[in-house]
């Protein structure tokens, strides 16, 4: 049996965590609709990416709204996430959600205890990252740039993103491919090499 | 009787949730992380008057640790909802946790290390 598990087996017994892993890092992949976001996780994630919604509300603030309005929704929010063992005893997991200002309490839940933040980029469309980083900026999360290269979109020098979007001579940029497991990587890699270097 | 049409606006998710949760305002996430590791303690009962859900989560948190939001994740729950049930099983100590992440953004550098290291072995 042993040698031969069912793939059921397999799945099931893939969801979990490690029993030996201890600690749990996580890091924000963050960036406008449609940057790329899912794709990165998915790319890097050891389990299918999970998807789960935040309420945007409490739970009583939205009663009459329902009652007064006929089909309103409530709103919600999804948020992707992905899993990553990364030694023995400590996995990362990574969460990714949109930066709109209106979810607020989606990020405050979601930046307590962040290592930091990896930003994605579209070179085409580099002002919709503007309110992005103010809220990264906003949660005093230290961040990293990964510009997304897309195949159709215009090539960006590294100088040209950083003006543009008016970045700290030390906040790394790294062009990146989240379809690839390596390049999507190598982002994080950046990340994490900076935020030691705030660490020391 | 009301149609399922005229029926949606009063069960939707929002609704639902509330009923869950008994009407409770949701836990913030002091009292769990979306990263917080957690599972089964060994030899519990499952509560008397467990509602679907609790049930679903006892069944998936018996077969080993998973994160807050996978959780979530998993059995299609908003993440309040997770939390506050997770919040109350602990509290009966029906679960063990992984030791809590740090909350505030001052990482300690062994951690990071570790991250960057364990990055570094998947290119090789």
């Amino acid at each position: 049996m042993d040698s031969n598990p069912s793939s059921a087996e397999t799945a099931q017994k893939s969801i979990y965590v490690s029993s030996a892993v201890t600690n749990a890092a996580k890091i924000l992949v963050v960036g406008h609709f449609a940057v790329g976001k899912t794709t990165f996780i998915g790319s890097l994630s050891e389990i299918t990416p999970l998807r789960t919604e935040e309420k945007m509300t409490q739970a009583s603030a939205h009663v009459d709204d329902l009652r007064g309005v006929t089909g309103k929704t409530t709103t919600t929010v999804a948020l992707d996430f992905g899993r990553l063992t990364l030694s023995d005893d400590l996995v990362l997991y990574l969460f990714g959600t949109p930066g709109q200002q209106r979810f607020m309490q989606l990020w405050e839940d979601m930046a307590r205890g962040a290592l930091g933040a990896l930003l994605l980029v579209d070179p085409a469309r580099l002002e919709e990252t503007f309110p992005v980083i103010d809220l990264i900026e906003g949660y005093g999360l230290e961040y990293a740039i990964a510009v997304n290269c897309f195949d159709s979109a215009p090539v960006y020098e590294e100088a040209e993103v950083r003006e543009a979007l008016d970045l700290l001579p030390d906040t790394p940029v790294v062009h990146c491919d989240a379809r690839d497991q390596q390049s999507s990587a190598k982002a994080l890699i950046a990340l994490v090499r900076h935020l030691l270097e705030r660490t020391s | 009787m009301t149609g399922p049409g005229e029926e949606s606006p009063v069960t939707s998710d929002f609704v639902r949730s509330y009923v869950i949760t008994g009407g409770r305002s949701l836990p913030s996430s002091d009292e769990l992380a979306l990263h917080t590791l957690v599972t089964l303690a060994p030899d519990r009962t499952l509560p008397l008057g467990a509602g679907p859900e609790v049930k679903a989560i006892w069944e998936l948190c018996s077969g080993g640790y998973l994160s807050v939001a996978e959780v979530a994740g998993h059995l299609g729950l908003p993440v309040g909802v997770a939390r506050l049930l997770l919040t109350d099983l602990s509290e009966q100590g029906h679960l063990l946790r992984r030791a809590e992440p740090p909350r505030a953004q001052n990482v300690d550098r062994a951690t990071l290390e570790k991250v960057l290291n364990g990055l570094q072995s998947l290119i090789g």
